[in-house]
């Protein structure tokens, strides 16, 4: 009863202490969403100086969203996504695996990985914008592979489809990878030594406690890291937005969603913007709330074992 | 025998990767570093593994830009990312005590709402939030780029497992017993508590807004105003070809090595931090 009267008592401070959060997001995200979806369903640009609109046009918005290249930049987006992501989570599992297997004693750890985590930190601008200086036609890059004879002829590395998604792939591996090994070897820490200890007793080789062992266990960080790296994917904008000046070049093959999103904003088509905002808030509304599910699970899981840990205390 | 001998096999090609990956990361930074100190001429020649004797030079002509005011845009992004981080890690911490602490009715509903965007991205709002910093005479100002840290899911999220970790309740009830109010008993106990969650967490917000280039790059017009990514932008938009290419590449430098250097003096405190939390944004 006393424990109750407390709480009643010290309320008001909870709310008062949670409100500058809610307030912000109210007027800072929430008033926005409403805004945007609202002229979703209005034509209303600037064309000139002069504005039209907004007069309301139903679903027409989508609808010409959908006629135009929105779904090729989808494809644009995904394809960018994984030339990046596929890379990253197989070094990272390797690097995660060697750094916790505790017969390989690799030294220097720490150095490595203060060395593979640096890029992350890196201007997303600036990298792309560094990327643009060093791999244009007459660029360092250039220079090097014709020093060493491996070409004579001047690569255009931006001028193909293919040259311009591999730097953009890399460049996005070079950004996630040490960030992912890192998580990923907290959770295959995480897991109790004395499974191993018994897989080793009983003769399990590396490559198979690897596939059998760590890789079922650490399942939920590896589902947790698929998820926001693609709402990361989904969010790609400042390394292609720089490199290829906004283009998406060449022809358009480089172009994100949000670059698209960009180009309306930049134009001032309200309506259009509006539309492929509500697009996009769909899809990460789905991928929300999976993050949601897991990282729930992840607590849920957690309390429960606390509680039995509480039980058993008692009992003792 | 057989086994261990796997074993080094293994170790050596776990080292090659490692040096391999390692040198992937720092090569591109090694060159930026060389080019910055050379000058156009020398760069227009090829190449040079070795660096050059313009580094004061680049830098003097960076200084003395007026298109590309890099020193003033740096300037402008300690004040958004230095503001930021302060705002976002003190009322997340604020929101994570407020939900830990206390018991009320919307409680649960209010860490739900909060757990629901924790990864929602900020594109999708873009638009209106444009239009309303517009009608509220915020457009062309910080400000806008500023405020809106004080609602951080992320960082909440980070405090709040940091909280239930090391924050007994019972040192609450010694506080309000020593007749502490309750604003105080966080500013004074509880925040200090949290210093080390406070000073990652602020690490990560500062690099995030320093970083930051899709809004900005639509709320700010001025080029007294503008954060170093729209400068950087406005650098690749513009002639490029004409330019001092050992200039540009002394314009990247300042824009990245700071924070190298920052994260250099604190890897140890960083690599440690990334997992604690367990969100990436």
């Amino acid at each position: 009863m006393r424990q109750k009267s407390k709480h009643i008592r010290y309320a008001k401070w909870g709310y008062l202490f949670i409100l500058p959060f809610f307030v912000a997001f109210f007027i800072f995200s929430f008033i926005p969403l409403v805004d945007t979806v609202r002229y979703s369903f209005f034509e209303y640009y600037q064309s000139g100086i002069k504005e039209i609109g907004p007069n309301f046009v139903g679903m027409a918005n989508y609808q010409s969203l959908l006629d135009s290249d929105m779904l090729k930049y989808a494809g644009n987006t995904l394809i960018l996504w994984l030339i990046g992501f596929i890379p990253q989570i197989l070094i990272a599992l390797l690097l995660a695996n060697w750094f916790t297997d505790i017969q390989m004693k690799i030294r220097g750890k720490q150095f490595f990985k203060v060395v593979i985590y640096l890029p992350n930190l890196i201007m997303a601008s600036a990298f792309a914008m560094l990327f643009f200086a060093l791999f244009s036609t007459n660029g360092p890059m250039n220079s090097i592979l014709e020093s060493l004879g491996l070409t004579s002829e001047p690569i255009d590395f931006m001028g193909t489809t293919f040259g311009t998604r591999a730097l953009i792939g890399l460049m996005n591996f070079l950004m996630w990878f040490g960030n992912t090994t890192i998580m990923l070897q907290a959770a295959i820490m995480g897991i109790s030594p004395d499974i191993f200890e018994a897989a080793e007793l009983d003769g399990c080789g590396s490559v198979r406690r690897f596939f059998s062992i760590t890789l079922p266990l650490i399942r939920p960080i590896l589902t947790y890291t698929l998820i926001t790296s693609i709402i990361g994917g989904l969010q790609m904008f400042d390394v292609p937005q720089i490199l290829t000046n906004g283009q998406g070049n060449p022809d358009r093959t480089s172009m994100t969603l949000i670059m698209f999103l960009n180009s309306h904003l930049q134009s001032r088509n309200y309506g259009m913007a509006g539309a492929l905002s509500v697009y996009l808030f769909i899809v990460s509304g789905i991928l929300c709330f999976l993050v949601y599910r897991i990282t729930n699970g992840q607590r849920d899981t957690g309390v429960k074992t606390e509680r039995k840990h509480r039980k058993g205390g008692a009992k003792a | 025998m057989k086994h261990k001998r796997g074993k080094t096999g293994e170790t050596v090609l776990a080292y090659v990767v490692l040096i391999v990956l390692a040198i992937l990361c720092l090569f591109f930074f090694y060159i930026l570093i060389i080019n910055a100190t050379h000058s156009h001429a020398e760069l227009q020649r090829g190449f040079s593994w070795l660096p050059g004797s313009s580094f004061l030079d680049n830098l003097k002509s960076v200084a003395t830009d007026g298109n590309f005011p890099m020193f003033r845009g740096i300037l402008n992004s300690l004040i958004v990312a230095g503001c930021s981080a302060a705002l976002s890690t003190y009322f997340s911490a604020l929101t994570a005590y407020g939900l830990y602490a206390y018991d009320f009715k919307l409680k649960k509903v209010a860490f739900t709402f909060i757990m629901a965007i924790l990864v929602m991205p900020t594109q999708v709002t873009t638009m209106g939030f444009v239009r309303l910093i517009t009608n509220m005479g915020m457009y062309d100002t910080l400000l806008p780029l500023i405020l809106p840290s004080i609602a951080a899911p992320s960082i909440f999220y980070f405090m709040y497992s940091y909280l239930e970790s090391s924050l007994p309740l019972s040192l609450v009830e010694a506080a309000r017993i020593d007749g502490c109010g309750e604003f105080m008993t966080f500013n004074r106990i509880v925040l200090p508590i949290m210093k080390p969650a406070v000073a990652v967490q602020a690490i990560f917000s500062f690099v995030g807004s320093w970083n930051n280039y899709f809004v900005p790059a639509l709320v700010i017009q001025s080029k007294d105003k503008m954060t170093v990514p729209i400068l950087i932008a406005t650098l690749r938009g513009a002639d490029y070809m004409n330019f001092d290419m050992g200039k540009i590449y002394m314009m990247i430098t300042v824009a990245i090595v700071p924070i190298i250097i920052v994260y250099l003096i604190l890897s140890k405190f960083i690599i440690a931090g990334i997992t604690l939390g367990g969100v990436k944004e």
